[in-house]
């Protein structure tokens, strides 16, 4: 048996039509991030999405996998069920971000109020929500998170390789370049080119 | 962007090692798992012994009360069905006291014992070559021993770095696979 981990790398691929992704299916980076939508860090790591997603623009898109952390956080799991339900109807990111907001309301029926906020079907959500309809897909998130090397939330994965830096905006966009391959990178100006 | 010519680029540290500095490194698989007791509550202790004939994870950790949610041990505690799924023993063990880890255990809810390495300090972490002296605390270390008390898997984290579960589960994976193989 070996004796050392491998630097920890994404079990499940980034799927195109499994996953929730925000940004240009073709960008060369991909974050993923293993998130819980109570867990205050996570909020801090919102904000630093905010900032550093459109800094990044087309070279960069951002995946939301769920990994609620549900003995220290009560409320997380229904948040992510919530998320889940309003991906159902498209607009997973409108959930995502709502939660993120106002973290400090997400019982149940805030959550239901949420869904009437984004112009939900409430019907629907609410019998989805109700029924746990999402319940087998987080766990699958969360199962392939443990697998990749989760280590609390959030985890972020830059090209399937976990980030282990700080999370701000200029370490991570630093991490986001120097995961982009060459050819995408940017170009090099006549005044600091590397010497050979 | 900024411009991040190649020789900038960072190198891959060193894993699960401090290099120059250790004497004697972690114990390694193979070796047999050193017995111990120690208080997991003030008037309660815990005898590795006991665990024979089961998977038992050891999970050296620097402290209490680290400041963030989801650290190590609340990820262990969300995902102990993945270790039941093995019949494996999850057992934490820092120098912080007995009244300490009850404390610690009831706020994060957490459903496993926590041992107090207090007295002498750091005795077991020493016993397991996983104690940083200079901090006087235990490193981040994992053993996974086997049903016969054997270590099967070592690991010590770098620093400041939460090794997960991942290593853990592979390795009580390949308890299982062996144990079948000596049953087939």
């Amino acid at each position: 048996m070996r004796n050392e981990i491998e630097s920890p790398s994404l079990s499940m691929p980034v799927s195109d039509s499994r996953d929730h992704i925000q940004g240009a299916h073709t960008a060369p980076v991909t974050l993923v991030e293993y998130g819980d939508y109570q867990c205050p860090y996570c909020r801090e790591a919102y904000a630093v999405l905010g900032k550093l997603m459109p800094k990044l623009g087309d070279t960069a898109r951002l995946v939301f996998r769920n990994f609620p952390l549900t003995q220290m956080h009560p409320y997380a799991e229904h948040a992510a069920e919530a998320a889940e339900a309003a991906g159902a109807q498209g607009k997973f990111w409108e959930m995502h971000d709502i939660l993120y907001e106002r973290q400090d309301a997400l019982d149940d029926e805030s959550l239901l109020s949420y869904a009437g906020e984004i112009g939900l079907d409430a019907e629907r959500f609410q019998l989805e929500f109700s029924q746990h309809k999402y319940v087998d897909r987080i766990r699958e998130d969360f199962q392939s998170g443990i697998r990749s090397g989760v280590n609390g939330t959030p985890t972020f994965f830059i090209n399937g390789r976990r980030y282990d830096g700080p999370l701000d905006v200029r370490s991570m966009a630093e991490a986001a370049t120097l995961a982009t391959p060459p050819h995408h990178g940017p170009r090099p100006s006549k005044h600091h080119r590397p010497s050979a | 962007m900024k411009n991040n010519p190649s020789h900038h680029r960072r190198k891959p540290s060193p894993r699960g090692a401090d290099h120059g500095k250790a004497v004697t490194g972690p114990l390694q698989p193979g070796a047999v798992a050193p017995n111990f007791e120690l208080n997991s509550t003030p008037d309660q202790k815990v005898d590795l012994i006991h665990f024979r004939g089961r998977p038992v994870i050891l999970a050296f950790y620097p402290a209490d009360w680290s400041p963030v949610c989801g650290d190590q041990l609340g990820l262990y505690n969300e995902i102990l069905p993945e270790f039941n799924k093995h019949a494996a023993q999850l057992i934490g063990i820092s120098v912080d006291g007995s009244w300490c880890h009850t404390a610690y255990a009831q706020s994060r809810k957490l459903h496993f014992p926590l041992l107090a390495d207090f007295e002498p300090k750091g005795a077991v972490a020493r016993l397991y070559g996983v104690y940083d002296a200079d901090l006087g605390e235990c490193k981040r270390a994992l053993f996974v021993i086997d049903r016969d008390g054997i270590i099967r898997w070592s690991y010590v984290s770098p620093t400041g770095v939460n090794p997960g579960a991942d290593g853990i589960l592979r390795a009580l994976e390949s308890l299982d696979d062996k144990k079948e193989l000596a049953h087939a």
